[in-house]
């Protein structure tokens, strides 16, 4: 499966659009993690705990999208993006969109 | 015992004011140093936010590179900025933070394709973190970069204009 962020896939064409496809997940935090994060915030830096548990989540709703995108004979996803938002204390959401494309 | 208690009841925030100045301003200039550093490294692959490529250009290989990071201010600038509300104004500890972030997230994603010779369509999308202790979501943000990372045949050289 490729993936670009780009509306083609550099040096392949293009031979069928198959739409939308989309990807996601909701996570929340684990509560010690979010304990030693509160910690954490009081001499600032990165909060290891939070990249790792968004990036996992980043990868479980582009592993969605992908799945969803072979279901429909694709081989690849273009102009993939990616929207993340609260949904509640603690709680995100994470979207991962794109069409998918059959290239050559 | 009053005095214990007012001495704690203002100590502590005092005590924790001080770290986050002393401990803060030292992690921020460690990062800093260590941002300049790797993006000297990565001087030679641009990430630009065109989509398009010179046409001259023969593309090997393309493939999207993400880059993430969540980073948060220390509690004394969270202290300043407080004050700053009051008054108005551009609030400056703030924009070291987003600044921090920003550049961080756009070297790891490099980092993720070393062997790329440039990022075309970079986007940086930035959301904040809310806490499950239910404090104010302000202060911690993740910034996410991500682009389409282009390497380039070898084979032919590009024309020289």
């Amino acid at each position: 499966m490729i993936l670009t962020n780009i509306d083609s896939v550099p040096g392949r064409t293009i031979v069928r659009h198959y739409g939308l496809v989309q990807g996601s997940t909701i996570r929340a935090k684990h509560v010690g993690k979010d304990f030693v994060a509160g910690l954490k915030n009081i001499v600032g830096g990165e909060l290891t705990a939070y990249t790792e548990l968004l990036q996992e989540s980043r990868a479980e709703a582009t592993n969605r999208m992908i799945a969803q995108a072979r279901e429909l004979g694709a081989n690849a996803v273009i102009n993939v993006r990616f929207t993340t938002s609260s949904v509640a204390q603690g709680a995100s959401e994470i979207l991962s969109y794109g069409t998918a494309v059959l290239v050559e | 015992m009053h005095w214990l208690e007012l001495s704690l009841q203002i100590g502590l925030p005092i005590a924790l004011i001080a770290l986050g100045l002393f401990a803060g301003s030292y992690t921020e200039r460690a990062h800093y140093a260590r941002i300049r550093e790797r993006e000297r490294r990565f001087l030679g692959t641009p990430a630009i936010s065109s989509k398009h490529l010179d046409p001259d250009m023969r593309v090997g290989e393309a493939e999207m590179a993400t880059g993430s990071v969540v980073i948060s201010i220390d509690y004394f600038k969270r202290f300043v900025s407080a004050f700053r509300m009051l008054f108005g104004g551009e609030v400056h500890s703030y924009s070291s933070l987003i600044d921090r972030a920003r550049r961080e997230a756009i070297l790891r994603m490099k980092e993720s394709h070393p062997d790329a010779d440039l990022f075309i369509n970079t986007r940086l999308e930035t959301s904040t973190i809310s806490n499950a202790a239910g404090q104010s979501a302000v202060g911690t943000i993740e910034v996410l970069a991500y682009g389409t990372a282009i390497k380039l045949e070898r084979a032919r050289q590009p024309s020289t204009r």
